[in-house]
């Protein structure tokens, strides 16, 4: 567009167009990133049904059991170390609070609760996304750079069922699993930082442990730890497969990011799926 | 000519804004070896993923057998493009994966073959690629040149009516690109397929094309046999074959058979009417199987000797040669009457034989390069010919009239 120099714009003044421009900008921006989000939402749910459609391939069973090795056996020392020490620090951090109560009978019921309904689901969830979700992306996007995956199309090996369907398989059946070590290590942590270190009643720790679960905390953080399977599967490989498609950067670049992305919006969609899960299930 | 197996129709693909293809039209038939040459970059590999489905024309139609891929069901596309195998530029193997376990992968995952049936299969094509050493070695383990033996493997293990390669022999020494073109061409004879390449190796290729598309400019600008392609004018050949061919000569000694055409243009018509000219046409018996067994090291040092020696010899009294085939090469003596030819083919015969094979392939060398015993024999036949006669005539008298005259023979060092 040509200015004249002659119009009312004066000097050293922005020209009518460009403030219009201004004031648009951050609500074209925020268009674009909602329609580049709803259609990736879009894409990873299509990419997801498709890959989860396939798992009952009977040549699966075998990389199933490979994957469970990769996501869940390989993670178990890191899951212990990580409930462990957040079952003593909650263990620790709980009875001091309690005690200026009187209320340090409560300990157990406190440790087990956050652990079993929040903190295992939600910790274990992160930490295999770190350890193993980045490790998915890193192969699966390596895989999709060098053509290997193209090469299985040529192969009429059909790439979601041999990639992504044992992974998510492995994820839905690795994830509870740890959950569960993580409430019962961290519920030991807390027991050897509020009992054995602190000097809390060992038999009232186990008996509030009992009480206060029923079967329900139990399945709501299976819920939960099967919801957060599904993301942290979905998204991993999900940013690894497209990893070439990335507008921002290509080839090993390209995959770096990628696994930066899957981590970070493992994450957050962990979190936030936690909300709204913990809120239809208090409803339910 | 057979209606065509895969035809392009006016088929056009962007990146972008970038156009790769700009109406294509292409023709490729059932049972030939047909070859795509053109410069780095110019789009030949794309070619090659539209017709696998890899990728998919932005506009034009591809026909498959007559049919438009695009108007075929998803089961009918993927039943032809189960005939087809591919064999990546890049190799595109599994590096978490053995080189066995690489070649095992599809019949593992596309077939409900047992065990011991893939096995087998599996360890034929590793043995026929000279891989057994490597075969449980990833292939990061490997050289360039056995990553693309593997992959070659891989390519060939389902028994495909179609196979694709996506220049085979890049990065490969001379030897085994050569091994690996008379493969190619050797199997393609023995199951039958469809072969479609990408190749750089000008003029290799030639001998094992049946026919040869040039890709110049975004459009294919040339389609037909290899002698079609010796009497195309176009930039392309400028730009591209000259070029490679230039360095063919300076590498052997001979010219190529377009040159040669030339040449025996330029010398033999400004000839008066009567005079003769004789020409030598030399063969190397049995050089297919050597070159594609596990001797194809000493396959290759014979043709360089013989090349060589036959420049040294006749290109001294004004001679001028081609390797008309794999195994074939074709002297011209312009200003030599079958007295002289045939005193200056004796003192070749002598020379090659005492020199040319036995310094080449010293008694050892020959066991190693061989794992057992070769032999070779060279075959020589002359003729003579009037200047504005059918060169080919002439060729096939000298050939009616070969006789040996030099063999490489087990006995002699070993």
């Amino acid at each position: 567009m040509a200015l004249d120099a002659n119009s009312h714009n004066l000097p050293g003044s922005k020209p009518p167009w460009r403030i219009s421009m201004l004031l648009t900008k951050p609500f074209a921006c925020f268009g674009q990133s909602t329609i580049s989000w709803v259609s990736n939402l879009g894409a990873s749910a299509i990419f997801l049904m498709l890959a989860f459609l396939k798992i009952l391939h009977p040549k699966q069973w075998g990389k199933i059991i490979q994957q469970i090795y990769y996501i869940g056996a390989s993670s178990t020392m890191i899951i212990l170390l990580v409930s462990l020490f957040t079952g003593m620090v909650l263990g620790l951090q709980s009875y001091t609070a309690l005690v200026k109560f009187g209320a340090q009978g409560a300990l157990g019921t406190l440790v087990a609760l956050t652990l079993v309904r929040e903190l295992g689901p939600v910790l274990t969830a992160i930490m295999i996304a770190a350890r193993a979700g980045s490790a998915i992306t890193a192969e699966i996007g390596i895989q999709r750079i060098s053509e290997q995956i193209d090469a299985l199309d040529t192969m009429r090996i059909d790439p979601l069922r041999y990639l992504i369907s044992p992974r998510i398989a492995a994820s839905i059946i690795s994830f509870p699993i740890l959950t569960a070590v993580f409430d019962i290590v961290g519920i030991i942590g807390g027991y050897i930082s509020g009992v054995l270190l602190l000097g809390a009643n060992a038999g009232t720790y186990v008996y509030r442990v009992q009480a206060s679960m029923d079967m329900k905390d139990v399945t709501d953080g299976f819920i939960k730890s099967i919801v957060f399977a599904f993301i942290v599967s979905t998204v991993c490989c999900y940013q690894g497969y497209f990893a070439h498609m990335r507008t921002d950067s290509h080839g090993a670049k390209a995959v770096g990011l990628s696994t930066t992305s899957a981590v970070v919006i493992s994450c957050v969609l962990i979190l936030v799926s936690d909300y709204v899960v913990t809120s239809l299930l208090i409803r339910g | 000519m057979d209606a065509p197996l895969i035809e392009f129709k006016d088929v056009t693909k962007r990146f972008g804004s970038r156009i790769i293809l700009d109406h294509i039209n292409l023709k490729i038939y059932e049972g030939q070896v047909t070859t795509i040459i053109g410069l780095s970059g110019s789009g030949k590999s794309v070619l090659l993923k539209h017709i696998i489905g890899l990728l998919e024309p932005d506009e034009g139609t591809i026909l498959f057998q007559g049919q438009p891929m695009l108007k075929m069901t998803k089961s009918e596309r993927t039943a032809k493009h189960a005939q087809i195998s591919y064999m990546f530029q890049d190799n595109a193997l599994f590096d978490s994966m053995t080189v066995y376990e690489n070649i095992a992968l599809p019949l593992r995952e596309t077939t409900n073959l047992g065990k011991t049936e893939i096995d087998s299969r599996v360890m034929a094509r590793i043995e026929q690629t000279e891989l057994k050493d490597a075969a449980h070695k990833y292939p990061s383990e490997l050289s360039g040149g056995m990553q693309k033996r593997a992959a070659l493997a891989r390519a060939l293990v389902t028994d495909p009516h179609i196979v694709l390669f996506d220049e085979p022999t890049s990065g490969q020494d001379p030897v085994r690109k050569n091994a690996i073109l008379s493969m190619i061409a050797q199997y393609q004879r023995k199951f039958g397929f469809t072969a479609i390449m990408v190749s750089h190796e000008i003029p290799d290729v030639y001998f094992i094309s049946n026919r040869i598309l040039a890709l110049y400019d975004r459009a294919i600008v040339f389609q037909g046999t290899p002698e079609e392609l010796e009497n195309f004018d176009h930039p392309f050949k400028d730009e591209v074959i000259r070029s490679l061919e230039g360095l063919q000569q300076e590498l052997t000694g001979l010219y190529s058979k377009r040159q040669f055409k030339v040449m025996h243009h330029a010398q033999l018509t400004q000839r008066t009417r009567g005079e003769t000219y004789s020409l030598v046409v030399f063969a190397l018996d049995d050089l297919d199987v050597i070159m594609t067994g596990s001797s194809h090291e000493t396959a290759r040092k014979t043709i360089r000797s013989m090349g060589r020696y036959i420049d040294k010899h006749f290109g001294a009294i004004g001679g001028f040669s081609t390797r008309r085939h794999t195994n074939q090469f074709v002297t011209v003596l312009p200003y030599s009457d079958l007295a002289e030819a045939q005193n200056i083919l004796n003192d070749f015969a002598h020379d090659f034989q005492e020199r040319g094979l036995q310094d080449n392939f010293e008694g050892q060398e020959r066991r190693k390069a061989s794992g057992g015993c070769i032999e070779l024999v060279i075959r020589a036949g002359i003729a003579q010919g009037q200047p504005f006669a059918e060169i080919e005539a002439v060729i096939d008298e000298a050939k009616s009239n070969q006789k040996e005259i030099a063999r490489l023979r087990c006995d002699v060092r070993g």
